[in-house]
């Protein structure tokens, strides 16, 4: 219990984590959906605080790691043609595509710029009429609505020299394509709390009834993904599954109306490839037709575009909770945060770079040099 | 990237049509837009990504949430140098033109 003095309020934690010892009477396997929520569970070592054989496996929300390496290399494409100002956030600066990456294309001369809002990118059409301002649009329904803001706003003042390269994925149809694949080893969710902030709980308790899987709405914070573990675990034992608010400071169940409004207006949804996991039907947005012409695909012509993945790389496992990190021969060898085969070794909210940053004496290369620990 | 950060509405503003604030994250003052949010009012809290107000937060929330970000460096990661932070990721040196503080 040594991580316990690291939490906001270590007695309420205590007393949760006691909380879910006493309730735990079988073991569960539950997923957090979103990449933050993995981030804190591995640094607070809250999988570890948990009754043997109650699991957490670690879920697909990390935007930047399942952006597609199609798109990837769309953007690097974009982003290396002269005249053009590639815009994005920090975090997708050193995503690999097949071989480089915006890190590089800056270094080599290209003109790629970190903002912190896609507004900043509109701002940066507007200052710059004869050059081509791309932003590039990844993220889950968290950041889609800022996007369709932005494309929206570009239309309503006629900024031309403006686009977004989209590739946006939704929560649903992910949990949906877990629970149907074969090997779904999953009996519980903890559901992204800002996801919820926008769209609401409205499409998860047919998602609940169908697979029979509760699904607790769950904060970021150490104490919100323990309550989240709890409330999970006691519906478990007690046989049922339906959807539960734990995050109610930030979320209602109609979301956020005015957001899902401009959603429906900017986007339509897609069929969409996971990066490591394939193509989940329905599980993107993309730009309907009446914005077709701030579709940076459209408008730079790269729609067929040939890639190569590492073949090394395992994030597919990691991202659909089949492996932990560390399983992975090349974790911590081959593959670092300073040399990463894999985009979930990129992001602080990737499975591979939080066991890494967190728990890198628990590699098993590590464990053959006697350097180590009791693993988990 | 997910991370959502509350801060506090000190501003509310037209721009081009749009409603549009500044919010104070603990002492980072950014431009917000605050569309989503039609009847937020100046002075109350409100959880921003990427420079959108999405859901209203209370006061006592708000502030547990960024004493505990700013403990954990989130606030930088989240405002900070990101080309800093790539470029000591990567081992390398920043690409030119990225210097902290200028025009990126
Ligand atoms: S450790 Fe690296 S190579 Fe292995 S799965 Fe993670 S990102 Fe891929």
């Amino acid at each position: 219990m040594k991580y316990l003095d690291e939490f906001s309020d270590p007695e309420l934690a205590k007393h949760l984590v006691g909380q879910i010892h006493a309730t735990a009477t079988k073991p569960w396997s539950m997923m957090e959906v979103c990449g933050g929520q993995t981030h804190t569970i591995v640094r607070h070592g809250i999988d570890q605080l948990l009754p043997d054989g109650v699991q957490m496996i670690h879920g697909p929300g990390c935007p930047v790691c399942v952006t597609p390496l199609e798109i990837i290399d769309k953007a690097l494409e974009i982003a290396s043609q002269p005249g053009v100002i590639f815009c994005s956030f920090g975090d997708m600066l050193r995503v690999p595509g097949s071989g480089r990456d915006l890190f590089r294309i800056k270094s080599e001369g290209g003109d790629v710029r970190v903002v912190y809002s896609p507004l900043d990118a509109l701002r940066l059409a507007q200052e710059n009429p004869d050059r081509q301002v791309v932003f590039f649009g990844i993220g889950f329904e968290t950041t889609a609505p800022p996007n369709a803001m932005t494309v929206y706003q570009a239309k309503k003042l006629g900024i031309p020299n403006f686009s977004l390269l989209v590739s946006h994925v939704r929560v649903p149809p992910a949990i949906e394509a877990i629970m149907q694949s074969p090997d779904c080893r999953v009996q519980g969710f903890l559901a992204a709390g800002h996801v919820c902030s926008v769209m609401g709980t409205a499409e998860y308790p047919e998602l609940a009834d169908r697979y029979r899987v509760p699904i607790v709405v769950t904060g970021f914070e150490p104490l919100d993904i323990l309550a989240g573990i709890l409330r999970t675990v006691t519906q478990l034992e007690r046989g049922e599954h339906v959807v539960e608010n734990a995050y109610q400071r930030a979320v209602r169940d109609e979301g956020n109306p005015a957001a899902k409004a401009m959603l429906e207006d900017v986007f339509e949804t897609t069929d969409r490839s996971w990066r490591g996991i394939g193509m989940i039907p329905r599980s993107g947005w993309r730009l309907s037709e009446r914005y077709r012409e701030w579709d940076a695909e459209y408008r730079f012509q790269v729609r067929d575009i040939a890639t190569e993945e590492s073949t090394i790389c395992r994030s597919g496992e990691v991202l659909q909770g089949q492996i932990k990190p560390h399983e992975c021969a090349a974790f911590g060898t081959l593959c670092t945060p300073r040399n990463p085969l894999g985009a979930t070794m990129v992001s602080s909210e990737g499975a591979c770079a939080a066991y890494y940053l967190y728990r890198r004496l628990q590699t098993p290369a590590a464990a053959g040099t006697g350097a180590v620990s009791s693993g988990d | 990237m997910c991370l959502a950060v509350p801060g506090r509405v000190v501003e509310i503003r037209e721009e081009d049509g749009t409603r549009m604030g500044k919010v104070d994250f603990g002492g980072v003052i950014k431009d917000v837009c605050l569309a989503y949010l039609p009847d937020l009012q100046e002075g109350e809290y409100t959880i921003v990504h990427v420079g959108f107000a999405l859901q209203r937060l209370d006061e006592e929330s708000a502030r547990q949430s960024l004493e505990l970000y700013r403990k954990l460096g989130a606030l930088e990661e989240e405002f900070g140098d990101q080309w800093g932070l790539a470029a000591q990721q990567a081992g390398e040196r920043r690409p030119p033109g990225t210097e902290w503080g200028a025009a990126q």
